[in-house]
């Protein structure tokens, strides 16, 4: 992906409020603890030589979703215009891990980093008709100003980071 | 209508503008700021409506196809569809399928339209509103009163005082993040104890069984993730053919609704997902998850064989119209909607899924100001679909035919057509006799007797002035007078459009415009034509408007086979030519009419622009001016004209942006909308009596807006063709 999608995919990040951080395969492991609250759960990472650290409960019962303050990811894909990281995946969880814990860290590879809506839902088709049962265009933290004012956290997390793989 | 029905109305109205009306007008007022900001923000704006729109009307033409291929594609996932005739038939159905089993909702209007709750409730299940503004209403047990935000009405303060009334709570909740945090937990509860999850669809796309769910907080997701049984209902006409159509709609839809470039969350499903479900304490394998797609009717298969009400089915139900209407930002959705749908679109959508007495309610709410036109995603003309309503149901009243009133209305109606619509309908011939016994009439119709009886038999509000008839009108006063500008010195020839007002009340203008277009060297002739049809037309007399526009372009048609130019003072006449004469006039008449029709002040720019002597026209040296545009203008994209022209002339301009004036031609005249009339009215006065604006001259290009500003202002405003009138 060009340096150009990814800085535009930094700045629509900022403007809804969600940092990006950028690392690499080798430094992803220092890079992310940092931004782990524990008690933290995840789902595994599909890129090769990336891990979760230990501290990570990749096989949360639903009071430890409950109670969790961070939950890590892997995203399909970003969209540069909007910021937006697109959560796949099905059994191994990654539905509820994105969407209980008070922040969600979701991590995605620079490859993956698509420039609009155009190219998203072309990919987007082609996976659904490939067998992909679920593709969340998630952008921000969940939010609601049904109650008289913007609160972010409604239902699912107030926080969201992004992490970057630029070498992938 | 009688007098006392007018009353209760008033009432309820005045009732709604004192309880919810600042809570609404608020609210409204961001989403509608935010819609024109981020949609400004795309570069391809009117080629994604367009895009939406070509999609929605071959899903639409193909819908029987669409069904069949859908529910192909979900039964292939494994899962079930069920088409329903009507209410009773789905519910029946999600009946069966949740069989006494707790139920977790997300939001759907839709299932508010089949009352599912209701149903459910009474086969012993507890059904949950997950969305918090749905959990706010369930537990004040109050209807929804807006389509995107149903608890819009209420305020922070009255929903902490209901939750601490009905929760009782440790510490009294106060801010809307305690509020939030409160509703988050105990529904968190009730999603980890339900079976069945209940979703809408935002759309399905037929090609893969996908539903896409516009969503910002989660509840949708977990509603699906939580449950073993997913249940979505959609309206049949939410199929799309294939997940590249989604697109265009997920760039659209949250700038239009609420003006965000994009809600927190799109969900694309394709299920039964295979997401892990909640065990008793543990995650459980998802694979047996049952999923039933309900696809409803209701009417909607009528709706796509009636060519009026048609395009009310490629409705995204974004709100973007409700948000751009001035009457619903001050009055709301419990005004303003039917059993189930509220705002703009809202009268074809009950008129098609509950019947015409549902949208009768409400349908007079539409003042036909267009301002939502142009909001559409999907470019619907909604106040024609209003306007066509509003005939169905005038022709379905009962005759209550008076003869008095009949000498005044030679009109092309049913008898049953009521009285005041039938007055205002014939403004054209009303005025002609005032102008001819004036100022008798004058006077006359300013009596307290005379005007008890208008108030008591038409509904014609006492408290608004009448507008005052001159004796001599303008086209008389053209025939005496004659052009001032020789053929031969003539740069261009033009017809100028007398309308009602201008031939017999403002006649001012009339006089003006011929002064200020002749200075510029054009030759001008004013036809005696009759009035536009905007007049019936918006009292949903659609035949009447047909005849007039008939008429309206016979008196034209010498100018316009001649090549010459025709200039329309009054807005809203110049919105009938360009956009309702398409649907009354032969196709070559309306499309001669609308190449060669311009806004008064359009043109002049024109002359300007094309070499005209501005130093003819005195200057404003730096006079400071409020303009208000007109609704119909604006709609048409012509208020920078005005501007420009003033601008250049070297007058100080600042504009208003309210929506509407509130006066809306005839609306601020009935005694049933007087106080909702002002209260809109009210919003433009605040614009103009700030700091900056108090001191300016005021100008407003329409007669209904001169109207309201006259009412309300203490400053007696003008139409802007007379700064630059020498005389």
């Amino acid at each position: 992906m060009s340096a150009e999608a990814i800085a535009t995919f930094e700045s629509s990040l900022d403007e809804i409020g969600v940092e990006l951080v950028r690392t690499t395969a080798d430094e992803f492991a220092s890079t992310l603890s940092p931004l782990l609250d524990a008690p933290t759960v995840g789902t595994s990472l599909p890129f090769e030589t990336v891990s979760l650290p230990d501290s990570v409960d990749t096989d949360p019962s639903i009071a430890d979703l409950e109670a969790a303050a961070t939950g890590v990811t892997a995203a399909g894909y970003g969209i540069a215009d909007y910021g937006s990281v697109i959560i796949q995946g099905g059994t191994d969880g990654e539905e509820p891990v994105s969407l209980y814990a008070d922040e969600h860290v979701a991590v995605v590879a620079a490859s993956d980093v698509l420039p609009d809506m155009d190219a998203t839902f072309d990919q987007l088709a082609e996976d659904i008709r490939n067998g992909v049962g679920q593709s969340i265009i998630a952008t921000g933290p969940s939010a609601t100003a049904d109650m008289g004012s913007l609160v972010t956290g409604a239902h699912g997390p107030m926080d969201v980071t992004v992490v970057l793989l630029e070498d992938k | 209508m009688s007098a006392d029905t007018r009353r209760q109305k008033a009432e309820r109205i005045r009732h709604l503008l004192d309880t919810e009306g600042d809570a609404v007008h608020e609210n409204t007022q961001v989403f509608n700021e935010g819609r024109y900001e981020s949609t400004a923000n795309l570069d391809d704006y009117d080629e994604l409506k367009n895009e939406a729109r070509a999609i929605k009307e071959d899903a639409i033409e193909r819908l029987p196809e669409l069904v069949d291929q859908v529910t192909e594609a979900v039964e292939a996932n494994g899962g079930s569809v069920y088409v329903a005739d009507d209410a009773a038939d789905a519910n029946r159905y999600i009946e069966e399928v949740v069989d006494g089993r707790d139920v977790v909702k997300s939001k759907s209007m839709t299932s508010e339209e089949i009352e599912v709750n209701e149903s459910l409730e009474a086969r012993d299940g507890d059904v949950w509103e997950t969305d918090l503004a749905e959990f706010v209403l369930q537990v004040a047990d109050e209807a929804p009163s807006h389509i995107v935000a149903p608890a819009i009405h209420k305020s922070r303060e009255e929903i902490a005082a209901l939750f601490n009334e009905v929760f009782d709570p440790e510490e009294p909740l106060e801010t809307a993040e305690e509020l939030t945090r409160f509703a988050r937990e105990y529904l968190g509860e009730k999603i980890l104890d339900a079976e069945v999850g209940m979703t809408g669809a935002n759309f399905v796309t037929a090609d893969t069984g996908t539903l896409a769910l516009v969503t910002s907080e989660g509840n949708a997701r977990k509603c699906v993730q939580a449950t073993d049984t997913h249940v979505a209902v959609a309206g049949v006409e939410k199929l799309v053919p294939s997940v590249e159509d989604l697109q265009p709609f997920v760039e659209l839809i949250g700038r239009s609704g609420t003006g965000q470039d994009i809600t927190s969350y799109i969900s694309l499903f394709t299920p039964p997902s295979d997401s892990p479900t909640f065990g008793g304490n543990e995650l459980e394998s998802g694979d047996d998850r049952e999923f039933h797609l309900v696809l409803i009717d209701n009417g909607r298969m009528e709706m796509r064989e009636d060519d009026q009400l048609r395009e009310t089915l490629y409705c995204i139900r974004c709100s973007a119209c409700a948000n751009s209407c001035a009457n619903f930002q001050h009055v709301g959705g419990h005004a303003f909607g039917g059993e189930t749908y509220s705002g703009g679109i809202a009268t074809g959508w009950e008129a098609g899924v509950h019947g015409e007495d549902s949208a009768a309610e409400f349908n007079d709410l539409c003042t036909g100001c267009s301002r939502c036109v142009n909001q559409c995603p999907v470019n619907i003309d909604i106040p024609w679909i209003n306007t066509v309503v509003r005939d169905r149901i005038n022709r379905g009243e009962d005759g209550d035919f008076d003869f008095l009133v009949e000498g005044l209305t030679p009109d092309e109606e049913p008898g049953g057509v009521d009285l005041q619509k039938r007055l205002f309908g014939n403004f054209d011939t009303l005025a002609k006799l005032g102008s001819a016994f004036a100022p008798l009439s004058n006077w006359a119709a300013r009596t307290g007797p005379a005007r008890s009886l208008l108030e008591r038999t038409l509904g014609v509000d006492s408290r608004r002035e009448l507008p005052e008839f001159e004796r001599e009108s303008l086209v008389e006063w053209f025939e005496k007078r004659g052009p001032h500008v020789g053929r031969d010195e003539a740069r261009r020839q033009v017809a100028l459009y007398p309308d009602a007002y201008t031939n017999y009340v403002r006649t001012e203008r009339g006089k003006a415009a011929v002064r200020v277009l002749e200075a510029l060297d054009i030759r001008v002739d004013v036809p005696p034509a009759g009035e536009s049809g905007r007049a019936p037309l918006s009292q949903g007399m659609v035949s009447t408007a047909q005849s007039n526009a008939d008429a309206v372009y016979d008196a034209l048609a010498p100018a316009i086979a001649a090549g010459h130019d025709v200039v329309v003072i009054e807005p809203s006449d110049l919105a009938m030519f360009h956009r309702e004469y398409e649907r009354l006039l032969p196709e070559d008449d309306y499309a001669a009419l609308h190449e060669q029709s311009y806004e008064l002040m359009e043109y002049v720019y024109g002359l300007l622009e094309n070499g005209g002597d501005i130093d003819v026209l005195p200057g404003g040296d730096d006079e400071r001016i409020a303009y208000h545009s007109h609704c119909q203008q604006r709609t048409l994209d012509l208020e920078p004209y005005t501007v420009a022209v003033l601008e250049d002339c070297g007058f100080d301009v600042t504009t208003s942006d309210v929506e509407c004036c509130g006066m809306a031609g005839s609306f601020g005249y009935k005694s049933e909308y007087y106080e909702l009339s002002v209260d809109v009215g009210e919003t433009l006065v605040d614009e103009f009596t700030t700091e900056d604006t108090a001191d300016r001259t005021v100008v407003a290009s329409g007669t209904s807006c001169l109207e309201q500003l006259d009412a309300l202002l203490t400053r007696r405003p003008a139409h802007p063709v007379r700064l630059l009138d020498t005389q």
